[in-house]
């Protein structure tokens, strides 16, 4: 194991994101209270409680979900299209390096910004709600994973993509809609039951549904289907990122 | 020399996605320790042959080995002891030169050393850059940034993609010498360049790439003896309007003004032809005043090499 490369490119990857710190954290601090006021005091006023929760409590998970899963793929895509892009890709292709340590080094930096976001959200959150957190570990944890495997796909998408359109594709045309469309902003049971249904063949609301669950203790679908969603998640991406390095898939000649 | 070869290519295929074939079974020896010159006209393959080698490429078929390991069974061990310099100048324009530099030396497995980085580019003469971004680096320097970062592993074989393209005439000079520090230091080098002259300055062999084809690999002063043609000019007392009629066998050239007349032979031949062309000169009643010879350049033999016409030399 190549434990200095991973490294390397870890600390390399979050350099770049210290240099932006202030942005990093400005934003994602001013679209979440956007959110609350927006949803939280304006609509939420007027829905009652959902499941025994405030409406503005409510919604807390929905929204860290949006932006790790947004934030982590756009990370890692970036990270891995850049070097594409300017030619310095050369370096990691020729570098005595498998697929695990680059995946290791990308992946962990895009992840580990992703959860100080979800982390400055979490804690804007709570200057606006009361926020009881019922199973701490259980939060984490998939905050934790939820980062890693949409990392994992933003790699690939990054890998994938050989423009700039085509990075921005996935992010905007299936994530964002996946989890507005996920349970977000509302609970599945408040749709009707045909829409109960299509709603159940979307990923994204097992994860939501879990990470809801370890705050408020309750959830749309069981969480061992949560947990057993986004594991299998994680390692489907896994394989496909092995498989692209043994085969060199749109990055050797 | 017994020395296993350091880099030893075997029967390299190389075909683009396109059906472009880049390599038509390249096979090369590189001994430890030597400076080899590519040589090759544009799109000869010189590049596709280092990819491949380093990993960039993958090969259609034929292995390559570095230190003995298999570039793709035992790429590990084969990849730590490469440095790569591209063609194309490729650098992250707003990362600062020693972290690119620390960056490399990471990636390739090797424990943060920040003395060794900073002789290594003191030696560069990048060290007052260390703390600059890559973007407000002029050309040249960037292309030293990028030859830092090659060797920032330490690595036993340098391969330097066109390393002068582009770059002044004292920068040239610097590189060379640069070229001539790693090799006393027992740097195996790899060098693709356009120059002619650069191979012949500063190369020990050469080998000379065409249409995914190696047209030969030789020592670079026996090249120049085996292939060379000399050239014998005459200077003569009194100018001359034409050659006379009786010297028309030798091929002579008239020098424009009249005063000299220029004879081509091979140096290494049996006969050079030199005392009986003397002879007959006397004998058309033609007074000399000085005699010179000159040896064609590696530039002349390359050209005869590559242009089709002359091809019947280049198959010995
Ligand atoms: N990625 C690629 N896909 C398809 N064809 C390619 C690719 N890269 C190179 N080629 C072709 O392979 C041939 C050899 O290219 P290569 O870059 O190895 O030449 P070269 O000897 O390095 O030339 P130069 O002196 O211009 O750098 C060229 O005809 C080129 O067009
Ligand atoms: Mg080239």
């Amino acid at each position: 194991m190549n434990l200095n490369a991973v490294k390397a490119i870890y600390r390399y990857e979050m350099a770049r994101f210290g240099r932006t710190l202030l942005q990093s954290f400005i934003s994602p601090v001013i679209s979440t209270s956007l959110y609350f006021v927006v949803f939280g005091a304006a609509i939420g006023s007027r829905i009652e409680e959902v499941d025994g929760v405030t409406y503005g409590a409510f919604i807390v998970p929905g929204l860290i979900m949006l932006s790790i899963m947004t934030q982590a793929t756009t990370n890692a895509s970036f990270a891995i299209y850049f070097p594409k892009f300017i030619g310095t890709i050369y370096e990691q292709l020729s570098a005595p390096v498998n697929f695990l340590e680059i995946t290791l080094g990308y992946v962990g930096a895009a992840a580990t910004k992703a959860l100080f976001i979800g982390v400055v959200i979490l804690l804007t959150a709570a200057l606006f709600v009361d926020l009881q957190i019922q199973n701490w570990p259980a939060m984490m944890a998939f905050m934790v994973l939820t980062c890693i495997s949409f990392s994992l796909l933003g790699f690939i998408i990054g890998i994938w993509a050989s423009n700039f359109e085509q990075l921005q594709l996935i992010p905007l045309l299936v994530i964002t809609p996946l989890v507005f469309l996920g349970g977000s902003f509302y609970s599945v049971s408040m749709l009707p039951p045909v829409w109960q249904t299509i709603t159940l063949f979307n990923p994204v609301i097992y994860l939501i549904s879990g990470f809801r669950w370890s705050f408020f203790g309750m959830s749309d679908v069981p969480v061992g289907l949560s947990l057993l969603a986004i594991a299998g998640f994680t390692l489907l991406c896994m394989y496909t990122i092995y498989w692209i390095f043994r085969t060199g898939w749109r990055l050797r000649q | 020399m017994t020395e296993e070869p350091i880099v030893r290519v075997r029967d390299l295929v190389k075909t683009y996605k396109t059906g472009f074939m880049a390599l038509n079974g390249v096979s090369l020896d590189i001994r430890k320790g030597e400076i080899i010159a590519l040589l090759g006209p544009n799109g000869a393959g010189k590049t596709t042959l280092i990819s491949t080698i380093c990993g960039i490429a993958v090969q259609t078929s034929g292995s390559v080995t570095v230190g003995g390991h298999d570039t793709r069974q035992d790429y590990r061990a084969a990849r730590s002891l490469i440095g790569l310099v591209p063609q194309e100048i490729s650098l992250e324009p707003f990362e600062k030169v020693v972290n690119t530099v620390r960056f490399s030396r990471g990636l390739f497995g090797l424990p943060p050393d920040d003395a060794y980085l900073d002789d290594l580019l003191r030696q560069l003469s990048l060290h007052d850059k260390r703390d600059q971004k890559v973007v407000t680096l002029s050309g040249g320097m960037k292309r030293r940034v990028l030859i830092a970062k090659a060797l920032s592993h330490e690595p036993q074989v340098l391969f330097l993609d066109e390393p002068t393209a582009g770059v002044d005439v004292e920068l040239r000079k610097d590189m060379w010498e640069i070229v001539a520090r790693l090799r006393a230091a027992g740097t195996t080098i790899i060098l693709t360049t356009h120059y002619i002259e650069e191979a012949e300055a500063i190369a020990d062999r050469i080998a000379v790439i065409n249409k995914g084809e190696i047209l030969l690999v030789e020592d670079k002063t026996a090249l120049m003896t085996r292939m060379g043609q000399k050239e014998l000019r005459i200077e003569l007392a009194e100018p001359v309007d034409a050659i006379p009629e009786s010297l028309a066998p030798y091929g002579l050239d008239r020098a424009p003004d009249g005063r000299a007349l220029l004879y081509r032979y091979e140096s290494t031949g049996e006969r050079t032809g030199i005392t009986r062309l003397l002879n007959d000169i006397q004998a058309a009643g033609l007074h000399m005043s000085d005699l010179q010879t000159r040896q064609s350049s590696l530039e002349e033999i390359f050209v005869g090499l590559v242009t089709p016409g002359a091809s019947g030399k280049a198959a010995e």
